[in-house]
């Protein structure tokens, strides 16, 4: 199938790699994966502000970008839920309901709609500490956030166990937010970095190696806070790991 | 050297040589106690962190909330103690959850049952004054906090009463109650523990449920010490805890009138339910004949047996305990009493009417969110500088008074543990990011945010100039911050460091490796 490429403007800039990930893995299963070269944001960071209206024309710009593709994938939950969930300062035309209804964070679709059974290529022998994003948890669902009381589940557990060699620790609090929270991160960011701190740390004592997370956004911020504090601590999004990164 | 040094709590004030052998004070060295000269080098206890106060609040100027939150983060025993202990009570209440095979379902049908109550509230008001003016209780109406003090000063004048004791409500803090009554000469006593240190304090209560939560032991020997007297040294919880109570029962039992709030009021019978951990509902509602309920017009219940849906949440959701020590229901005056209730609208009506925040109405004050809040654990509920903290707060407070109000909505990860937890399934999260929507529609966000989000806005949606700001930088990292992050590197990198750029942005990447196609 089609599928559009949408690598959202962070890991453009700082983590290439993970496009590369997200690129190399889909083309593993066959599928024709076109990057749009005028694509640059979904407009979150403005909708997430509150500013409705100034993210109107990057949404439009996103439909134009995207439209026409069996499913548009991208390596971040965040992105994708905003599209998904909050993508509504634009006239909801059925192009623009079309896009939003096929655009798939990259779990999502490996698990549901790939139903992917092995990555024989992947092996990764690291104890892992897994960064669920809120994101992903508990818009996306990728997994049951412990406040709920309903059977488990975890898609990023499932995937990640077919990666041969890896191991996973828990730590004291596996789904407390990590404190990016988009311009969270920048307009409270004595409390921000006070939650990540908290969450390193925690996966640090909990003996984890590498933190791995569908979002690369968390991991920018966490690797921050390691580095201020001094935490040693490996971050790897999940895309790398399934598509073989050895470390 | 080794040194054996253990709590002070209860030797302190003593002087070292009265001290026995065993002293846990002891300084030891070389196997050898040294004498108080000798280990008079080291301060007997290190001086207790002063306890980080709230948000500073100028009249209707916008609270700032992190200005208030980074001193609490900055107050690192005061930060860790809170967050802990807040964490402990989610995780209790986790546990109480796995115990309950119908959770969900209890969850939906309380949010079903507030649903229906609150979209048919007048009916049901209606119906509870009916049935409680035959079970004898005196029925009031407040329009808002103004007519509320009025009501119950104007009851309290009638019985010549000048003392008051009282048991915790959010209402009454929420209407300034204990200011006017001081202003009109009437002595109020709070009777809840947590409160009492509060008013003693002269300060707000943090935490809907646990008011005292933000203050450590060594706190409440501060505020003890200067107001009741006691061992400005000695912060063991017994003794604290002993001590106020042999200060406030007096109180108690020569108090002339005695005020609760409400957990739940029943329509079908006419009476009210006020859940307590410490028994002091009762004595405020008991001891004396005449007895002042303060209730919210949204704490109605349509029947008995919806009651119970809710007494199961409750406390499993606010403090992970199955139910609270006390469940008290009350019927009507006692023979030669007077019981009265004050019906309180203060902005309900209003928020009934909001389309995006209603159901925000449903609450039922358990502070479920508030523990389970990451924001709220590391900024302390006095950051907030409003009646409401936490998560409920953030979507209560613009209610009242959307300029001072204005940066809680922005004080959230979005993370939406909260409303994952909320008994009654507010969709607490949602409702913030539609108030900073509300927000910027009614222009109460700073003039440069919005300069900032306009220009973010512009550059996003023209990819040559996206491009082109990328290009004209010899690395992404000297240009790019400014758009991702909006604020520039200085608020990114003052906690923590900044990315690191590689040789090559995707784009770049792609173009060199999977160039013509398109």
């Amino acid at each position: 199938m089609r599928i559009g490429l949408f690598i959202p403007c962070y890991i453009d800039a700082f983590f290439p790699e993970v496009g590369i990930a997200t690129l190399e893995l889909l083309e593993r299963f066959g599928h024709d994966v076109v990057y749009p070269r005028d694509q640059t944001c979904c407009g979150q960071p403005m909708a997430n502000s509150g500013f409705n209206a100034e993210c109107a024309d990057t949404e439009a710009l996103f439909v134009r970008n995207f439209s026409g593709f069996d499913y548009v994938v991208a390596p971040s939950g965040s992105c994708v839920h905003h599209v998904r969930d909050n993508f509504d300062s634009i006239e909801q035309t059925d192009e623009v309901k079309e896009v939003r209804a096929r655009t798939f964070e990259l779990v999502e679709f490996l698990h549901d709609v790939q139903k992917v059974d092995a990555f024989p290529w992947a092996k990764f022998p690291h104890r892992v500490g897994l960064h669920n994003s809120c994101g992903t948890l508990r818009r996306l669902k990728h997994a049951l956030p412990s406040e709920l009381h309903e059977p488990f589940f975890s898609k990023p557990i499932d995937l990640l166990s077919k990666v041969e060699g890896i191991e996973f620790v828990k730590p004291a609090r596996p789904d407390e937010c990590c404190g990016f929270g988009g311009t969270f991160s920048v307009f409270e960011e004595v409390v921000s970095t006070k939650m990540g701190y908290d969450k390193v740390s925690d996966h640090a004592r909990a003996g984890a190696e590498y933190i791995v997370s569908a979002d690369s956004s968390c991991l920018m911020h966490q690797q921050g806070c390691a580095e201020r504090i001094g935490v040693p601590m490996k971050f790897i999004h999940i895309a790398q790991i399934l598509n073989g990164t050895s470390a | 050297m080794s040194t054996a040094r253990g709590r002070t709590d209860d030797g302190a004030m003593l002087h070292p040589e009265l001290r026995a052998e065993h002293d846990p004070d002891a300084i030891i060295r070389d196997g050898r106690r040294l004498d108080h000269a000798e280990g008079a080098s080291k301060p007997l206890r290190p001086a207790p962190e002063p306890q980080p106060r709230g948000a500073k609040v100028h009249g209707n100027r916008p609270i700032d909330q992190q200005e208030a939150a980074a001193r609490f983060i900055a107050a690192s025993e005061h930060e860790k103690m809170h967050d802990e202990r807040l964490w402990d009570l989610r995780q209790k209440r986790d546990r109480e959850m796995h115990g309950i095979p119908e959770w969900e379902e209890l969850r939906s049908l309380a949010s079903a049952i507030k649903e229906h109550t609150l979209t048919h509230l007048d009916d049901y008001l209606d119906e509870f004054e009916a049935n409680a003016r035959k079970n004898g209780i005196q029925v009031h109406w407040a329009r808002d906090a103004a007519e509320h003090n009025r009501i119950v000063h104007d009851i309290l004048r009638d019985h010549g009463a000048k003392s008051l004791i009282k048991s915790k409500s959010m209402l009454t803090e929420e209407c300034g109650f204990r200011p006017y009554m001081a202003s009109v000469g009437i002595e109020v006593i709070e009777t809840d523990l947590g409160e009492r240190i509060q008013q003693l304090d002269n300060e707000d209560p943090s935490h809907v449920v646990v008011p005292a939560v933000h203050k450590l032991r060594t706190d409440v020997a501060e505020v003890f010490a200067r107001t009741i007297d006691t061992d400005p040294g000695n912060s063991d919880v017994h003794y604290l805890a002993e001590a106020q109570r042999e200060a406030t029962r007096p109180l108690i039992l020569a108090a002339d009138a005695g005020m609760t709030g409400a957990n739940f009021v029943v329509a079908e019978t006419g009476t009210f339910v006020v859940c307590t951990n410490e028994g002091n509902a009762d004595l405020s509602a008991n001891v004396p004949k005449l007895h002042i309920a303060s209730i919210g017009i949204e704490k109605i219940v349509p029947r008995l047996e919806h009651l119970a849906v809710f007494i199961r949440l409750l406390s499993r959701s606010a403090l992970g305990s199955p139910m609270t020590q006390y469940t008290s229901h009350f019927r009507g005056p006692r023979a030669g009493g007077e019981m009265h209730v004050v019906l309180v609208d203060n902005g309900r009506s209003e928020r009934l009417g909001m389309a995006e925040f209603w159901t925000s109405l449903k609450c039922i004050r358990c502070g479920a969110c508030m523990n389970t809040c990451p924001v709220y654990r590391r900024s302390g509920g006095l950051s907030y500088g409003a009646t409401y903290s936490g998560p409920i707060g953030l979507i209560i407070d613009p209610t009242f008074n959307a300029r001072k109000y204005s940066n809680l909505p922005f004080a959230s990860s979005l993370n939406g543990s909260c409303s994952n937890v909320c008994p009654v399934k507010i969709n607490i999260h949602e409702q913030i990011y539609a108030w900073r929507r509300e927000l910027v529609k009614r222009h109460e966000v700073p003039l440069a945010k919005k300069a900032a989000m306009k220009a973010a806005g512009e550059l996003l949606s023209r990819p040559a100039a996206y491009r082109a700001a990328i290009a004209a930088a010899d690395t992404a990292l000297a240009h790019l911050p400014r758009f991702v992050i909006y604020n520039g590197l200085n608020a990114w990198g003052k906690h923590r460091e900044v990315p690191h750029s590689p040789k090559q942005t995707f784009h770049g990447w792609y173009r060199a490796n999977r160039g013509e196609k398109t």
